[in-house]
């Protein structure tokens, strides 16, 4: 078990920055979930972390070594690949086994010098993986003979048989389907409650992120957007693009500009946002910001002081969707049970000023 | 009820109905006319040819049975040249192999300019026997060569120096073999042997080289049935000399067929055809459970 920390780490290919300056500290035992669209670096960040890729600037800590120029096989941690990367001509028992075959721990207590394990030692923590990830009866079979969730825990078995520093996991679940996906989602997090090691967690699937992190760290372009607990990131995005890319459907955002008359607010055309309490003296006169409000938290009231024009309704039994638009932008309203509505119709929403967000329109960042 | 017959009326053998039984054989018919016509038809002829012995120079031939057969077929003459062809397969099989990985695994990774070198260690596919034997004629000339050494007049070493132009002639084709198989290991698996500790030896060894084995097995058995084929090569480079030390199986035959000596060529042909067959289907009995097909 150790921590995982960047410092000012950048990793360039030829022209491109694939990460750009990170700073991050994993905490020792923290479950970190690295999120962000397909090539926003977050994978380069994990790689890193192996020993995969090299470095280009800044420091990599595991614990408090500097990892930047050790060899991946003597940094002490696993991963778990998207395609699993089982060795196909191996049965699940010497899959299992391999790191204990080639490598050396530290059996007999941290200050006693690494040795290879016996073939008892060896055995008996196979069979507790095996145990743990439920493989019992598969040790025997090849790769081939299983299916995709099976594969899948004994690649969990490879790299947690070793004890590693951290657990490294690159889309490991988007090769399974819906179902499995979500019940391996829970596993996952007894697992971590069980071994207790640092895990770094990479995907796309921000319901992945919410339901298995400690903490989330989204990236964008090679750049740090934010970290946090699922909750600070969902409740206090700290620029656009979080706001947008956690949440489903996705924060609605509009353009307008503040105002004082009739009371503080933001105007986009005729309809008009309320404004954060916190916020209400510090914006001047005509100020342009982006204003934001989750799906969630749009209410269709008579007195409400936002004019939505309907397209469309979806109903999904427990809840329906209100597709449609704000001054020609954009709005999607998310009401529990059944909306009586019509499409073509005029409707009013109003928002609670604490569940209204800005942001700056130039630099994207959070007003607060 | 014969054997065939009770076997023919096996519950689990598919039924197929008149049509789609000419259907079937309308879709054969090319291929089997022309394995008829250029190869059973020969094979059958030769297999006939072999019990006829020659009289008077070949000027008439007497059947003579498998008579013929079994007198040349244990003759050290046959004995002579199928060993000089094992001779040749020791010398250059383990070599093709050996090197063809060597060469794969080095030219295997992502530099620029890696091309270049790949298309030059596959360039000796492009080159006929002919200009390889010439190359190598000129390489080990004694006199103006570069090596000068009497390799190819030196019956001891003949064999040797014939094995390693074939040996330089083979190697594009195991290269382009073995990288092929390379570029088809995902890199995930080599990268999980790498964080599970596998050095890049053990990697090669344990995971690489299991991983293409059903390559490994083709090359095998190509080059063994090449090195079976030799004759080329001693042809051009030592006429089968010296003494007789490079006069491998097929470079007999081709001596024999002649209008006289026609019978005793195809006896010795058709022993080259099944120690051939019975060669490569050792090696398919033997290694095939040992390689791992990927699923």
């Amino acid at each position: 078990m150790a921590s995982v920390t960047f410092e000012n780490v950048t990793k360039r290919f030829d022209d491109v920055v694939a990460v750009d300056a990170l700073d991050l500290a994993i905490d020792d035992g923290e479950f970190m979930v690295l999120l962000g669209p397909s090539g926003c670096g977050k994978t380069t960040a994990l790689r890193m972390i192996a020993g995969l890729e090299g470095i280009t600037d800044g420091k990599l800590l595991i614990g408090d070594q500097v990892v930047n120029d050790i060899d991946p096989a003597r940094r002490d941690v696993s991963m778990v690949f998207q395609s699993y990367a089982l060795y196909p001509h191996m049965t699940v028992q010497r899959n299992i086994e391999s790191p204990l075959l080639v490598r050396r721990y530290h059996a007999d207590g941290p200050d006693q010098p690494a040795r290879k394990l016996s073939r008892t030692e060896r055995s008996e923590r196979v069979d507790e993986a095996a145990r743990v990830l439920g493989l019992d009866g598969l040790l025997k079979r090849k790769p081939a003979a299983l299916s995709g969730g099976q594969r899948q825990r004994v690649a969990l078995a490879r790299a947690f048989v070793g004890r590693p520093k951290a657990f490294l996991m690159d889309e490991p679940l988007s090769n399974l389907d819906a179902k499995l996906r979500a019940q391996t989602r829970l596993e996952l997090v007894d697992l971590h409650r069980r071994v207790e090691t640092t895990v770094v967690y990479v995907t796309h699937d921000q319901v992945e992120a919410m339901t298995m992190a400690h903490r989330i760290a989204i990236l964008s372009a090679g750049r740090l957007q934010q970290v946090g607990t699922p909750q600070e990131v969902y409740d206090v995005p700290a620029n656009l693009f979080v706001a947008q890319f956690i949440g489903t459907p996705p924060m609605n955002t509009l353009t307008g500009a503040f105002t004082t008359q009739g009371g503080p607010a933001i105007a986009v055309g005729e309809s008009r946002f309320p404004v954060p309490a916190d916020l209400k003296t510090r914006l001047d006169e005509g100020r342009t910001v982006i204003v934001g409000a989750r799906p969630e938290h749009l209410d269709v009231s008579e007195d409400g002081t936002i004019a939505h024009d309907v397209r469309a309704v979806e109903w999904l039994g427990h809840e329906c969707l209100i597709f449609g638009s704000v001054e020609s932008s954009p709005v999607v309203v998310r009401q529990v049970g059944m909306a009586p509505l019509a499409a073509g119709g005029t409707i009013r929403l109003a928002v609670d000023p604490a569940n209204v967000h800005l942001f700056d329109p130039e630099t994207t960042e959070r007003l607060a | 009820m014969t054997t065939a017959a009770r076997l023919l009326r096996r519950r689990d053998r598919p039924r197929y109905s008149a049509k789609e039984m000419g259907i079937a054989l309308a879709l054969l018919a090319p291929s089997i006319a022309v394995f008829v016509a250029f190869f059973y038809r020969p094979f059958l002829n030769l297999l006939n040819w072999g019990t006829f012995e020659s009289r008077a120079n070949g000027a008439f031939f007497e059947d003579v049975g498998l008579r013929q057969y079994r007198e040349q077929l244990t003759s050290d003459d046959f004995r002579e040249g199928l060993w000089h062809s094992v001779q040749f397969v020791l010398y250059t099989v383990p070599a093709g192999l050996v090197l063809g990985v060597l060469l794969a695994v080095a030219a295997h990774r992502r530099l620029r300019g890696i091309k270049v070198f790949q298309a030059i260690f596959s360039s000796t596919l492009a080159s006929s026997v002919a200009v390889t034997s010439v190359i190598f004629f000129y390489l080990l000339n004694p006199v103006v060569g570069i090596f000068q050494v009497d390799w190819l007049t030196n019956p001891d070493w003949a064999m040797f120096a014939v094995a390693l132009s074939a040996i330089w002639q083979n190697m594009g084709l195991s290269f382009i073999i073995v990288l092929a198989g390379l570029q088809n290991v995902p890199d995930e698996v080599v990268e999980a042997a790498t964080l599970d500790g596998y050095g890049p030896v053990r990697r090669l060894l344990r995971i690489t080289l299991p991983l293409i084995s059903p390559v490994l097995l083709f090359l095998l058995v190509v080059l063994v049935i090449f090195g079976l084929q030799a004759f080329a090569q001693p042809d051009i480079l030592t006429n089968g000399g010296p003494a007789g030390a490079t006069e491998t199986l097929v470079f007999k035959i081709n001596r024999l067929v002649r209008p006289d000596n026609i019978g005793i060529g195809a006896v010795y042909s058709v022993g080259l055809f099944f120690v051939t067959l019975v060669v490569t289907a050792a090696q398919f009995v033997i290694l095939e459970r040992r390689v791992h097909y990927a699923r």
